[in-house]
């Protein structure tokens, strides 16, 4: 496991499209670092960038204090999972682990030790004759990461390795992901577009958008406390509601800290226009006298909701949010 | 009734085309089989009697194994040097990015351009100043200048379909590029090389302007010009004709009809994406 230190790194594209706009992160050995953006926002080029698959237009990148910047992928020891896996698939599962390590010299008695070892961990052992035709798709993930796992790099970056999952293996293997880090101790950089998997995954969740870094933080710190409105809207789901304000101010308050009260005790009132069940709750719309936008609430399921009924909103006063209106940031 | 007026209608057109392409080769394998006497009487579909004095006459008294010792040094030599030399060149082209690359891409079919006859001169005395002139390398280069492009655009095209995250994997892995190329793309390409190799193949093997050009006698003679040159002062032997054209063309029908598929794969492969 190594320390990732990324320094003011910037990547415009020939056409001039900037791909990564001046990031700098410090990622801690045995970190597991999440990448997470709506597509296009510049997080699997500044991934790229790390692997040395692309080199930055400026700015350096340093593994264990050392400035890799313009080495070549092979020589950064760093390991990849692809969001298409990108098996070898003229060679079997046994030779595709294989690979990296007789890249490296490791002598074939440590080959043969280490392939096994891995695929027993990863549950793939029985499938190491077959091709990666033959296998089902999360087999060919289970491949993936035994191929970056085998390798024991310094750090492994994940390229949205789950999108291509059904769900319901996909938040199998997203616990599993979790274990595998903490058995490994090792520094993970992942990239994602799915906030709730950056949320659950990461020791630290960097928010990007558009090339730039918006925020970045524990979890939690970035759920409670967004550093913009971009991030408030984009982190935890139902989406935050931004209400604008007095004064150019946008007030922000999340879904689940409105509650609906008798219209006599309310701080607005609104009629119900949609109402979402979504399992343990319900996602309310309700639209305000004096609101443009419907605003979001979420309540107990059991509560009764009639859609046009005429309810009263309280908001939590110690769960409101502030933000600037022309700048978008939040307000100290 | 007119559903099957239209299942008819290609069949018909199918069968005529088949005719129409097939009917001068199977007339030429009859006709060589057939006595140099009964070949221009009453053509027939189905010949009355065979004989092999044509083939005989060839191997025996033509030493027609030259010619076709030739051709096969000479189209094999080609397509092993495109090969060799186009497809790390194509590999380039298609994968790394450097300044000038559709340049270089663009140059290489202008060449292809160039009518044949416009080279035989310059290629000549070219030739002729480094005394390659009726030599194997006299040949094999000028090919060069057309099965290159050939390779090089065929080759470009495969490598171009493959999907670049298998050769970045390979790179993160610790592959160097050479290394990536020769343990992953070359594996996965190798039906597009075959079929390269094949065509690069068949258009040197049949390649009469510069053969006929650049070679003075028989010990270098390919086989299309050893033909051409059967003709006598008063008469052409055409049995012998017909059976050399079987015998040049045969191995390679055979060839075609066994990668037949793979070609038609190969030939597509770059336009549509999977």
């Amino acid at each position: 496991m190594a320390a990732v230190r990324l320094e003011h790194l910037r990547k415009v594209h020939a056409n001039g499209h900037v791909a990564v706009a001046d990031v700098s992160i410090d990622v801690a050995p045995g970190e597991l670092l999440v990448l997470v953006g709506p597509s296009g926002s510049g997080k699997s080029s500044l991934l790229r960038l790390i692997a040395g698959l692309e080199d930055p237009t400026a700015g350096r990148v340093l593994i264990d204090e050392q400035d890799v910047t313009g080495w070549p992928p092979q020589d950064r020891d760093l390991a990849m999972v692809f969001q298409s896996y990108a098996l070898y698939p003229h060679k079997t599962v046994r030779e595709n682990l294989m690979f990296g390590l007789r890249m490296r010299r490791v002598p074939p008695s440590e080959i043969a030790d280490r392939v096994q070892h891995t695929a027993t961990a990863l549950g793939i052992d029985k499938l190491l004759e077959r091709k990666p035709a033959q296998l089902s798709g999360g087999e060919r993930q289970r491949v993936a990461l035994g191929r970056a796992v085998v390798r024991k790099p310094k750090a492994f970056l994940l390229d949205e390795p789950l999108s291509n999952l059904d769900p319901r293996l996909r938040a199998a293997t997203r616990a599993e992901l979790a274990l595998l880090h903490r058995r490994l101790n090792a520094t993970m950089i992942y990239v994602t577009h799915d906030q709730e998997e950056a949320m659950t995954l990461g020791s630290r969740v960097a928010v990007m958008r558009n090339g730039a870094l918006e925020q970045i933080g524990a979890p939690m710190e970035v759920y409670q406390r967004p550093a913009n409105t971009f991030v408030a809207e984009f982190v935890g789901t139902p989406a935050m509601n931004l209400l604008p304000s007095e004064a150019g101010i946008i007030m922000g308050i999340r879904p689940h800290d409105i509650e609906i009260v008798s219209t006599a005790e309310a701080d607005e009132r609104g009629g119900i226009e949609i109402v979402e069940p979504l399992g343990s709750t319900l996602l309310v719309h309700v639209k305000t006298d004096t609101r443009p936008h419907l605003v979001r609430v979420v309540v107990p399921a059991d509560t009764v909701m009639a859609v046009g009924a005429m309810v009263g909103l309280r908001m939590r006063r110690d769960r409101l949010h502030r933000f600037d209106a022309a700048t978008g940031r939040a307000c100290a | 009734m007119r559903r099957s007026v239209r299942s008819v209608t290609p069949r018909i057109f199918a069968a005529l085309f088949v005719a129409f392409s097939a009917g001068p080769l199977y007339w030429a394998l009859v006709a060589s089989f057939t006595p140099e006497a009964a070949i221009f009487e009453r053509p027939a579909l189905v010949p009355s009697t065979l004989v092999l004095d044509h083939y005989r006459a060839l191997f025996l008294e033509r030493a027609f194994w030259m010619p076709i010792r030739n051709s096969l040094v000479v189209a094999g030599t080609t397509t092993l040097c495109s090969l060799a030399l186009g497809g790390p060149c194509a590999y380039a082209l298609a994968r790394l990015s450097f300044r000038g690359r559709t340049t270089v891409l663009a140059a290489v079919l202008a060449v292809s351009m160039f009518p044949q006859i416009s080279l035989v001169s310059p290629l000549f005395l070219l030739l002729r100043t480094v005394g390659l002139i009726n030599t194997y390398p006299g040949l094999v280069l000028p090919y060069l200048t057309f099965a290159m492009p050939l390779t090089i655009w065929f080759l470009v095209g495969f490598f171009r379909q493959l999907p670049a995250e298998l050769e970045e994997a390979a790179l993160v892995d610790g592959a160097s590029r050479w290394r990536a190329f020769r343990e992953i793309v070359l594996p996965l390409s190798w039906p597009g090389i075959a079929t390269t190799g094949l065509l690069t193949f068949l258009y040197s093997w049949n390649e009469f302007l510069f053969a006929l050009s650049f070679t003075l006698g028989p010990e270098r003679y390919t086989v299309p010009v050893a033909i051409a040159l059967f003709r006598g002062q008063y008469q052409v032997p055409w049995g012998q004709v017909f059976a050399a054209s079987i015998v040049a063309t045969a191995p390679l029908a055979v060839l075609i009809l066994i990668a037949q598929r793979r070609i038609v794969q190969g030939l597509t492969a770059g336009g549509v994406k999977g």
